[in-house]
């Protein structure tokens, strides 16, 4: 396959974690790696598993599969195939898929010699999912407690798992985590319009340097974070985002039972005021 | 300066990140759950195994006292000024005389309601008010036996738990006592009421909403009926008072919103539980009891049992529940007390209060029906 003409410089051997040169070759442009191999693997089987499961249900309606996970009467036990055994093991691909994609990022990254940035921030987003279906359920006691694999199922689920605490807005995690979702919002919305915007000048003018971006912003809002600082803030605010969310569904039922707005009583509680 | 302003920020953020991790009463596993509704629809009642083994149990049932000997005297005929226990044997009556004492005034006795030169006396309100209640209590366990209470009944036991006042009675928030200034009004909200589970929502909801006998059936759905808007529908204020009637009535009986509903569709009957049912027909109870046997005693309890506002103290979910979503466990406590089982309130009653006409099943052919969504 074609290579483009800057490519050869990176394809590098070595930096692998495991298996040495065993898998460290390239099929056209895509590095295989072990680590790629395992993912491969997991994702076949897991979304085999998903058809599987889809063909055993009611419906082929791409909104309504569900594939949902078992009572929470088989507690941290194995469930019966068809009674929530294949949510089991289709979580099981997915955490070994996931994972195996951030490792083979990494021995890309070791290649390359560059930062781990990308594999960090993929990995949070990992965590999340890893802390609602395997954390959160190991620490409530029962695998059930993780979410159904399904488009309009999951949503439901996400809505019922609020109202299990009265009010979820009340959550201060949950809080932090839609601010930071916000404001990643905003962050790259604010970002997006200035290169936008100074790489499209007007007819006959050139295009802006980052000084003029600089002063752009700081006339409008005192500040300018930079070129490189806003891509440090945007990957600060991405992974808070994500973190918390994590954060908050882990408090909700393994540290908090009761309704969200019951805990800000520790504002009541403040000994000046108790 | 800056460095100032930046210490004393950091300090207030740190004291304040304390105090919110080390005031709250966190729980920790291991969690009891109980599941209610299909696998992975995360219907489920969330507690700790410390906190079901607490509540449980704080809501033991007594054992019934001894059964009566047998007799042929009537309390009626025996005793003078019997009005409500008529045709109970003189046993029976005495018998329930004693629970009463035990279920109300362990530590005041029988002298709480009588008059002990004169046991027929009506000049203690606390003996109008036990004759009031005795009928009432018949009437729960006759009128909304098939709809609410089943066969578990209630006895006196049920809300007053051994005080002559139930902890859990409420009257009407006369709200901050504030003529004017700057925040002048607050709409009747955001006041971490604890009747809302201290969210900001109407803290006076319980007046809105289980005060008023008349009320219409539908007042607390707030959800549309039709897919497209064909009238102007309620305002959202409307929906922040269901809300925390809502959360009222699942902090009484501690269970979460999906108890009853799967909240991708709220106001669905199809897809809520069959408690949802009988939680419908437990606010007509409560409605009941406060408009027709609460509401009438204004004249007889003194000021200082009345509310801030001159009203007199009502019943709402947490009153029978105390925070189990059946009272006492869900024990029988009726059976052992015939007496209490059926009503034998006559329209001859020394209550002046209207003869009770309960509708269980409502008038409106449209509720509990369910709404097609």
């Amino acid at each position: 396959m074609a290579m483009l003409s800057f490519e050869r410089k990176y394809r590098i051997r070595g930096g692998t974690l495991v298996g040495g040169d065993l898998f460290d070759f390239w099929v056209g442009p895509f590095y295989v790696g072990f680590f790629g191999v395992t993912t491969l693997f997991f994702s076949v089987l897991g979304t085999a598993l998903i058809i599987y499961g889809a063909a055993l249900g009611p419906t082929w309606n791409i909104w309504q599969i569900n594939i949902a996970p078992p009572d929470l009467k088989y507690g941290l036990a194995l469930a019966p195939l068809q009674e929530g055994g294949l949510w089991q093991i289709i979580t099981f691909c997915a955490v070994g898929a996931f994972s195996s994609w951030a490792l083979r990022e990494v021995e890309i990254c070791r290649k390359l010699g560059i930062g781990y940035h990308v594999p960090f921030a993929f990995a949070v987003a990992i965590f999340a999912y890893v802390t609602l279906v395997v954390v959160r359920p190991l620490l409530m006691g029962a695998w059930g407690h993780g979410f159904p694999y399904g488009i309009l199922s999951h949503l439901d689920w996400v809505s019922n798992t609020g109202y299990q605490y009265l009010h979820f807005h009340y959550n201060p995690a949950h809080m932090l985590a839609v601010t930071f979702f916000f404001t990643t919002t905003l962050a790259l919305s604010l970002h997006g319009s200035l290169i936008l915007s100074s790489t499209n000048p007007g007819k006959s003018e050139v295009v802006k340097t980052p000084e003029h971006e600089d002063t752009f912003f700081r006339d409008t809002i005192g500040y300018s974070i930079g070129t490189l600082g806003i891509h440090r803030l945007g990957l600060f605010l991405a992974l808070s985002a994500g973190f918390w969310s994590a954060v908050c569904i882990v408090i909700s039922g393994p540290f908090w039972t009761r309704g969200w707005p019951e805990w800000w009583g520790w504002w009541l509680n403040l000994p000046v005021w108790r | 300066m800056k460095t100032f302003f930046a210490v004393l920020g950091a300090s207030i953020a740190f004291f304040l990140t304390v105090a919110m991790v080390g005031l709250t009463d966190w729980d920790r596993p291991p969690l009891a759950v109980q599941q209610n509704g299909f696998r992975g629809t995360a219907m489920a009642q969330v507690h700790t195994r410390e906190a079901v083994e607490d509540t449980r149990d704080a809501n033991l049932a007594p054992a019934p006292a001894d059964p009566a000997e047998p007799g042929e005297e009537l309390a009626g005929t025996t005793y003078e000024n019997v009005q409500v226990l008529k045709n109970v044997s003189v046993n029976e009556f005495n018998r329930l005389m004693a629970s009463m004492t035990e279920w109300v005034s362990p530590e005041q006795g029988c002298t709480y309601c009588h008059n002990t030169e004169n046991m027929a006396d009506d000049s203690l309100y606390q003996k109008k008010v036990a004759r009031r209640m005795l009928q009432m209590t018949q009437h729960i366990n006759s009128s909304w036996k098939e709809n609410h209470v089943g066969g578990a009944g209630v006895t006196c036991y049920t809300c007053h738990r051994g005080q002559p006042v139930p902890a859990n009675i409420w009257f009407t928030q006369p709200g901050p006592n504030r003529p004017g200034g700057f925040i002048a009004r607050n709409n009747g909200q955001n006041m971490a009421a604890p009747s809302v589970g201290l969210a900001s929502l109407p803290y006076d909801t319980l007046t809105e909403y289980l005060a008023d006998k008349t009320i219409d059936n539908n007042a607390i759905r707030v959800n549309a009926t039709t897919a497209l808007p064909t009238t102007k529908g309620k305002p959202i204020q409307d929906a922040e008072k269901t809300y925390g009637l809502m959360i009222h009535m699942s902090e009484g009986l501690g269970v979460n919103c999906t108890f009853c509903h799967n909240t991708r569709a709220i106001s669905n009957w199809s897809q809520s539980t069959p408690q949802r049912t009988t939680a419908w027909h437990g606010i007509r109870m409560v409605r009941d009891i406060n408009g027709n046997y609460l509401e009438p005693l204004l004249s007889t309890f003194p000021p200082n049992r009345l509310g801030a506002l001159g009203d007199v103290p009502k019943v709402n979910c947490t009153t029978c529940h105390n925070g189990v979503s059946k009272p006492l466990n869900g024990a029988n406590v009726i059976d052992a007390y015939p007496e209490l089982a059926k009503s034998t309130e006559t329209a001859s009653a020394a209550d002046p209060s209207p003869p009770v006409t309960p509708s269980p099943v409502p008038d409106q052919p449209a509720m509990p029906v369910p709404t097609p969504q």
